[in-house]
């Protein structure tokens, strides 16, 4: 199976890969897949005051289209709304990337990835409001 | 450096025909293109001499007794079916017990499997951690109604080569006849059907330098004689057990091939063995938490299977593009299930996903083990650094205590 130029651009060079602070309070971390499946993503977002995306890092295990999908999102996330963040859909990302069928769960797992993150952050929002 | 790339290491899905093969197989193509069933003309005779010839060439790397027990057949895919297929039709009056392992390849697995839907019972024996089926198993599994045992000589993913000799002794003693998948381990290690008790064996000209679609089987013609029920109706050929036109260009470039592995085999397994023993050092030198799936000391000369631990398999293979080489992973599969050998071996299956197999053959050379070494150990290294699996393990949580959520 060949790959589409994108996946390529993605796994070779994938943008905001790293660690952000799990424990800061304006960090929302999503952790979603499993070793066991092949494939396993951490994300992460760093939310302003205002309640927008001002950074986002990834980590992937998987193979280069789970890379590029959650490479992809990063790369969306910075600078959106948690509200705009929340709407992004895996199909776009099955059509940015090209993404054959077989790959459609990458980004199944990059679209958990982002509302595990959101609703992690929000999670520590509603626990420091208290 | 003038490496070709992408490298192949992929030696157990196919290899290239030999420049000697391909010398002898190029003039039955054009003059001497005459049907080997022809009696009536020297078209017809030449191309059966040289049938004959091959067929003779082909019963001596395996220590048949005459060449009168190779039966030509499109390739290994249809040598096992006939086997096993063959057997249990003309048998099935003395039983309908069919014995084999789990790590078969499909075509034996799938034959059994049909088998079992048309009244049949097949006992599917595990494997150890070592990829190797204890022949004491293989004695218990025996019953009456046992008709066939079929244990492949060297599995084509990780490489671990059965104890057929142990298992043959048993079978013959027993009056069980013995099928072998011999496909990946001819002319790579020792393999002789008299001295192994060996009474059908199925190989391929495309795994030993020969040309595709090409196979054959052998099936003993005393003590015992084996018979079968043919599974291809037409003209008879192959002494009535496969119907068919012989492939006079392919028979030849087999024969060639078989030649060449039996009088080359062992020399070759030696500097092969040697090549993967520097690609696993120096890997292992560079990586931690790299594990060998299979037992190293019964092993193809040219086999590793190796897991590198979070990393997943495609991943890898992406990143090492200029390696052709294949994995155990999932992804690398339409069934999305990770390799059905490795889950056997209970490698578990996060490192399943995180195989790769290195396949060295004949025109493997030490200058590009250690190209394909040095760019493994890069990327690895490099995919590592992007693994949240790998960061979970330095810190020291063992992933194992971590409630993962299934996709």
């Amino acid at each position: 199976m060949a790959y589409s130029e994108k996946v390529v651009d993605h796994a070779e060079n994938p943008r905001n890969v790293g660690t952000l602070d799990k424990n800061d309070p304006n960090v929302g971390t999503g952790l979603v897949g499993a070793p066991a499946c092949g494939d396993v993503m951490r994300l992460q977002i760093k939310v302003t005051d205002e309640g927008i995306i001002e950074d986002a890092k990834f980590k992937t295990f998987g193979c280069g289209s789970a890379i590029a999908s959650s490479s992809l999102a990063t790369e969306w996330l910075k600078g959106k709304t948690l509200e705009e963040a929340e709407a992004i859909k895996n199909t776009q990302i099955v059509e940015e990337l090209n993404l054959p069928p077989v790959k459609i769960h990458c980004s199944v797992l990059a679209e958990d990835a982002i509302k595990s993150a959101i609703d992690d952050f929000r999670k520590k929002r509603a626990a420091k409001g208290k | 450096m003038t490496l070709k790339l992408p490298i192949f290491m992929d030696y157990h899905s196919t290899t290239p025909v030999d420049p000697r093969v391909l010398e002898e197989m190029i003039p039955y193509f054009t003059e001497k293109f005459g049907n080997a069933a022809s009696r009536s003309h020297a078209y017809g005779w030449t191309a059966e001499e040289a049938v004959e010839y091959a067929r003779e060439r082909i019963a001596k790397l395996i220590g048949a007794s005459s060449e009168k027990e190779i039966v030509f057949t499109s390739g290994a895919t249809e040598s096992d079916n006939l086997a096993i297929k063959g057997v249990a039709e003309f048998y099935k009056d003395k039983g309908n017990h069919i014995i084999t392992t789990v790590i078969e390849h499909k075509a034996v697995l799938d034959t059994c499997k049909r088998l079992e839907k048309e009244g049949y019972t097949v006992t599917y024996l595990g494997v150890g951690r070592d990829g190797l089926v204890d022949p004491k198993e293989v004695e218990r599994a025996i019953t009456e109604k046992t008709i066939l045992v079929s244990v492949m000589l060297a599995n084509n993913e990780i490489g671990t080569i059965q104890p057929l000799a142990e298992i043959g002794k048993i079978t013959r003693a027993r009056g069980v006849l013995l099928h072998s998948d011999a496909v990946q381990g001819i002319g790579k290690t020792p393999f002789d059907v008299n001295a192994m008790n060996v009474d059908l064996a199925s190989i391929t000209a495309h795994k030993m330098y020969g040309p595709k679609g090409f196979g054959a089987l052998y099936v003993r013609r005393s003590k015992p004689r084996v018979r079968l029920v043919s599974q291809m109706d037409g003209g008879g050929h192959e002494r009535g057990n496969r119907s068919g036109t012989l492939n006079v260009p392919s028979i030849v470039g087999f024969g060639k091939a078989a030649e060449i592995m039996r009088l080359e085999g062992a020399e070759e397994a030696k500097r092969l063995a040697a090549l993967r023993d520097r690609l696993l050092a120096r890997l292992t030198k560079e990586l931690d938490e790299v594990y060998v799936n299979g037992s190293m000391e019964h092993r193809l000369p040219g086999n590793l299977n190796v897991s590198f631990n979070f990393v997943e398999g495609e991943g890898l293979m992406m990143a090492i593009k200029d390696v052709a080489v294949s994995s155990g992973s999932a992804c690398t599969s339409a069934s999305l299930e990770p390799s059905y050998v490795l889950r056997a071996l209970g490698v578990g299956d996060e490192l399943a996903h995180s195989s790769i197999r290195f396949g060295l053959g004949r025109f493997t050379t030490e200058e590009e083990v250690d190209f394909v070494a040095d760019l493994v150990v890069s990327k690895v290294k490099k995919l590592r650094e992007l693994s949240p699996l790998y960061e979970m393990h330095k810190e020291g949580i063992d992933l194992k205590s971590v409630a993962w959520v299934a996709h």
